[in-house]
């Protein structure tokens, strides 16, 4: 299972360091182990640094890799998010993204045209007008960061899975890729995308989805962590390849399940 | 191993303490807390349920994505770690016999003793009513650990637990609160054992 390390264009390093104080620590080290700071605790306590910082990453990766595999085993198709009523939505709900709101891609609707490729039959591109015409479903659902919080949001759009069927997408393939205007992208695995809460979200709280939300399109996943849940899609591959993501790449858990 | 097994041969008329199986689980279980907690403060300062965030110095994993890999690989030491403990426990009767019964008039008359410095060591195989209630209650604080962990860690797939746990957001509260028992534990476990070196030999050699 190879994790190709896509390059990210159109994102400002800058923007990096100035707003994922929270989530990054230091963008140019790339070996986030290592480091007084990260192993003093363990070097305190054992009296000698003994974890060497390029290993360990090495070995806590693979755990994550296995991780992956015990995840999916536990994911049931039958399971449900819990759905909440309306009063239950939190207002306002949280803008969260490794840049600032005021920063969030603005893509033109009128230009707009949904990218389907890889092992699907039909590859032809989707207007707004064709995707807002799909039968719409809606959840009110939790979404969880990978930080800890979370918030109770109200999400429109279509079902992903028929959405597959619609394009001749061959669902026995393992992933689906997605392809953000940032940059930004996923790849998630396909039992996820076939799961009945997955949505390709055109609507917040039955409003057309604002910028911060990822106007035009964002893909809703209840059963995962937030930053799986992309938005501002443009772009959307079925693929036997796990072609990473913006986050997976740096060492977050790559499938992140709830 | 063969050392030890040579000194339980030599001196047969020694009684042990601590069996093997105890003395494993018990330092397993030490060295997988510790990365469990230290890894557990970087996670809770991404989002922290109070104002104040854990020194980043005393933390472990660097940033958020190094912490969950290292409380997400620790899980399983954890884990498997205690559920090894709990069937030898119970199975060995040792949990029967050690910490049960917990008398109220004995904890209380055993937790005024130890104020005043008049509680006696003499017996290591025999554990004094604040003990039998300290390593019950952090057994228990272990368990509800593992599964306000669990609620959290898997909301939807084990979304009964999740209820039980009073919701996600409850689930937080429950797994914290159980972190700082267990390290209010440690920190009292370890200066009695430091106080009563024979005790740390004991859980070493397991007399």
């Amino acid at each position: 299972m190879a994790r190709i390390r896509k390059p990210i264009p159109g994102v400002d390093p800058k923007l990096l360091i100035k707003d994922a104080g929270k989530l990054l620590p230091d963008p140019t080290r790339r070996l986030f182990l290592r480091g007084g700071a990260s192993l003093g605790a363990l070097t305190f306590l054992t009296g000698c640094d003994i974890v060497d910082g390029l290993s360990a990453e090495k070995a806590l990766r693979k755990i994550s890799e296995f991780n992956d595999g015990a995840q999916a085993l536990l994911f049931s198709a039958a399971k449900l998010a819990p759905t909440y009523p309306q009063s239950a939505i939190t207002r306002p709900f949280p803008f969260n993204a490794y840049y600032g709101p005021d920063d969030a891609p603005e893509v033109d609707g009128k230009d707009y045209a949904l990218e389907v490729g890889g092992l699907v039959d039909n590859k032809k591109k989707w207007t707004l007008d064709e995707l807002y015409a799909l039968p719409e479903v809606s959840q009110i659902t939790r979404h969880i960061c990978v930080e800890g919080w979370s918030a109770i949001g109200s999400w429109q759009g279509a079902r992903l899975s028929d959405f597959l069927q619609r394009v001749g997408a061959d669902t026995r393939a393992k992933y689906v890729w997605f392809q953000c205007a940032e940059g930004y992208s996923n790849t998630i695995d396909m039992p996820t995308a076939l799961h009945p809460q997955t949505q390709m979200t055109f609507k917040f709280d039955n409003q057309i989805l604002p910028r911060a939300y990822g106007y035009p399109m964002k893909i809703r996943m209840p059963t995962k962590l937030g930053f799986k849940n992309p938005k501002y899609v443009v772009a959307m591959h079925v693929t036997n390849t796990d072609l990473g993501g913006y986050w997976e790449n740096q060492g977050y858990n790559w499938f992140s399940g709830l | 191993m063969t050392a030890m097994a040579d000194i339980e041969v030599a001196a047969p008329d020694k009684i042990v303490i601590h069996p093997v199986w105890v003395r494993i689980t018990h330092w397993v279980n030490a060295l997988a807390m510790i990365v469990m907690i230290l890894s557990g403060w970087q996670i809770y300062n991404a989002s922290p349920l109070f104002n104040f965030i854990f020194p980043p110095s005393i933390t472990l994993g660097g940033w958020l994505a190094g912490a969950l890999l290292w409380h997400f690989a620790a899980m399983w030491l954890l884990a498997v770690n205690g559920l090894v403990y709990l069937a030898f426990g119970l199975a060995t009767g040792r949990f029967a016999r050690k910490f049960f019964p917990i008398r109220p008039r004995e904890v209380l008359a055993d937790t005024r003793a130890a104020l005043a410095g008049k509680l006696s060591h003499d017996d290591l195989s025999v554990y004094n009513a604040v003990q039998k209630l300290l390593y019950v209650g952090v057994i228990v604080a272990g368990i509800l650990i593992v599964l306000s962990g669990l609620a959290i860690w898997k909301p939807i797939q084990l979304q009964e637990l999740t209820t039980v746990m009073g919701g996600y957001d409850a689930a937080r509260y429950v797994h914290f609160v159980a972190m700082a028992v267990i390290v209010g534990f440690l920190v009292v476990h370890v200066a009695l054992a430091l106080i009563v070196p024979k005790s740390l030999r004991a859980m070493l050699r397991g007399r």
